[in-house]
């Protein structure tokens, strides 16, 4: 691997790579221009007049105009922000409650139709939103949830995914380490919570960095279940703002793609380990 | 079984228990008073709209599956032999993972606009610039998207697959002069047969999602080259159209479900 050959991998990786991060570089750099800048670059996209858009990475001339006027003229683009957060967060604590019980329950007992039940799970977990949109919907309605941020939270909860994802984890708990708590008189819930919160605390957190990312983007339900748009979260309203202030629009973009960016930088490791338990038999 | 109990009954009345519902009315009529046998089914199966849309759904797996499932491969294998650097690759790789849907709507159509940047592109090389949003080329707004979000994703499940076959194999084979397209495709390939198929039917599922892409950049009613499944069900949901929801839930479920037991085939053949 030594010599040319590696040099010309590197080159032809590095390329392929800077294409794939283009369209972030481009965001970054397009949410500090001005809107003169904006218009001259971009404007035979967005408004459609004559002439071509040009490639564009950093502003000419840096400004914060698209992060002043979206701080003043949106109030509320930070309405719809707050509308993430209070779908969001309330889901991961719910999937915390309910999937990490589960995942121990199918990684460290023995039941009849554990099986079975296991596949059902791993199967409800690909099955996509379309399949279960009708039947989320007939019971959304009949517990009049419907036009409430509960109508996407509460089925989100209680997705299977993240029972997969932490029953991996846990399935690595040795159980001698168990015997050894129950000799020492411990119940399963002390056992549960002394011994395999700790040790899975890798997989819950691979899990619900998962679950952040997938919802923070959630896009199909809200857009099946809330009718009354100052519910919508951002990922749902945010092109409404796209094409009439192109540079508010990219600031509000890039805002939107803070928390995950962060979350995905800081975590790399656990998004890493839970795509690997996802797929793989360990 | 306390610890599965909370999970259990949440899925049950949020998926199962409903889902046996749907099952139910896809036999009647949509006030569900009537059974009416196959005839919503049979409402699907001619429906124009549906044709198109498995067509186009179809059609998207068959093209970007095997693209993406190979492209991540060789990248995969291209950054695990680096001697440095592996860590900044994959950042780069799985970033787009990160990017939600809405942030990237902007971008994308300055990238695939009449007058936009793929279109400079194709000027410079001496062709046409192609109008994607509004002519047959709308489904490569699909596939450029499905492949720039799922790159990453494939290609550490790859790395997964490729960090397991033994060094001693490919030591032993360049001692015997082979070469490295000759190791990649007698012992790479092989070694990773296993997972491949688990590869694809992730990336199937993971398919589905590009709906996002689509819909904030073409809305309900994009080009045909681009209407999938996704947005049929949608517009169905908007109409309220019950029968065929209900018979289109159950068929799909069916052939999703039909996959993932082969899934699980493979899963258990690898042990």
């Amino acid at each position: 691997m030594s010599g040319g050959k590696g040099r010309i991998r590197t080159g032809i990786l590095l390329v392929i790579a800077a294409v794939v991060c283009m369209p972030l570089v481009m965001l970054i750099g397009g949410s500090f221009m001005g809107g003169d800048e904006i218009a001259e670059k971009i404007g035979p996209v967005l408004a459609e007049r004559e002439g071509r858009a040009e490639f564009f990475l950093f502003p000419q001339y840096p400004t914060l105009q698209g992060f002043v006027e979206l701080l003043l003229d949106s109030p509320e683009f930070f309405a719809m922000f707050w509308n993430t957060c209070r779908i969001v967060f309330p889901i991961l604590a719910g999937q915390l409650l309910i999937a990490a019980p589960a995942a121990w329950g199918f990684a460290k007992y023995r039941f009849r139709g554990k099986k079975a039940l296991f596949t059902l799970y791993i199967a409800l977990m690909l099955m996509p939103f379309q399949v279960t949109m009708v039947s989320n919907y007939l019971v959304l309605s009949g517990l009049h949830l419907l036009d409430t941020r509960l109508s996407v939270i509460l089925p989100a909860i209680f997705s299977t995914f993240p029972v997969f994802i932490i029953c991996r984890f846990f399935q690595g708990v040795p159980d001698a380490l168990l015997e050894a708590a129950s000799l020492d008189g411990a119940g399963p819930w002390q056992t549960f919570f002394y011994i395999g919160l700790p040790m899975g605390a890798p997989g819950i957190a691979s899990a619900l960095l998962l679950s952040f990312l997938e919802y923070w983007n959630v896009l199909e339900q809200p857009l099946t279940f809330l009718k009354d748009r100052s519910l919508w979260p951002l990922s749902l309203y945010l092109p409404n703002i796209v094409s009439e202030k192109a540079a508010v629009s990219l600031a509000a973009s890039l805002i939107m793609l803070i928390p995950p960016l962060l979350v995905f930088l800081m975590g790399q490791k656990y998004l890493e380990s839970g795509i690997r338990a996802a797929g793989l038999k360990e | 079984m306390t610890f599965i109990a909370p999970s259990l009954i949440g899925v049950g009345i949020f998926v199962l228990l409903p889902f046996l519902d749907v099952a139910r009315r896809s036999f009647m009529d949509s006030f569900g008073r009537r059974f009416t046998g196959l005839e919503n089914y049979a409402k699907v199966w001619e429906n124009d709209a549906f044709r198109l849309a498995a067509g186009n759904t179809v059609k998207f797996a068959v093209v970007c599956i095997p693209a993406l499932v190979i492209s991540a491969l060789l990248l995969a294998a291209a950054v695990q032999g680096l001697p440095r650097g592996r860590d900044g690759f994959k950042t780069c790789f799985l970033l787009p993972l990160a990017v939600p849907a809405a942030s990237v709507v902007l971008i994308w159509k300055i990238l695939f606009h009449e007058n936009g940047l793929i279109g400079n592109i194709l000027l410079d090389l001496g062709w046409a610039p192609v109008d994607f949003m509004g002519s047959n080329a709308a489904f490569w707004i699909l596939v450029v998207s499905y492949l720039w979000k799922n790159l990453g994703y494939d290609m550490i499940l790859w790395m997964a697959g490729l960090s397991g076959i033994s060094r001693d194999l490919y030591e032993a084979a360049s001692l015997d002069g082979a070469g490295p397209v000759k190791r990649f495709f007698y012992i790479t390939l092989p070694n990773l047969a296993g997972i491949t198929f688990t590869i694809c039917v992730l990336s199937l599922l993971n398919s589905f999602k590009v709906f996002r892409e689509a819909y904030l950049v073409a809305g309900e009613h994009p080009h045909t080259s681009m209407y999938m499944l996704q947005h049929l069900f949608n517009n169905w949901f908007t109409d309220m159209d019950m029968e065929k929801l209900c018979a289109g839930a159950v068929l799909m479920a069916a052939v999703i479900f039909g996959l993932i037991l082969l899934l699980q085939k493979a899963w258990g053949e690898e042990e």
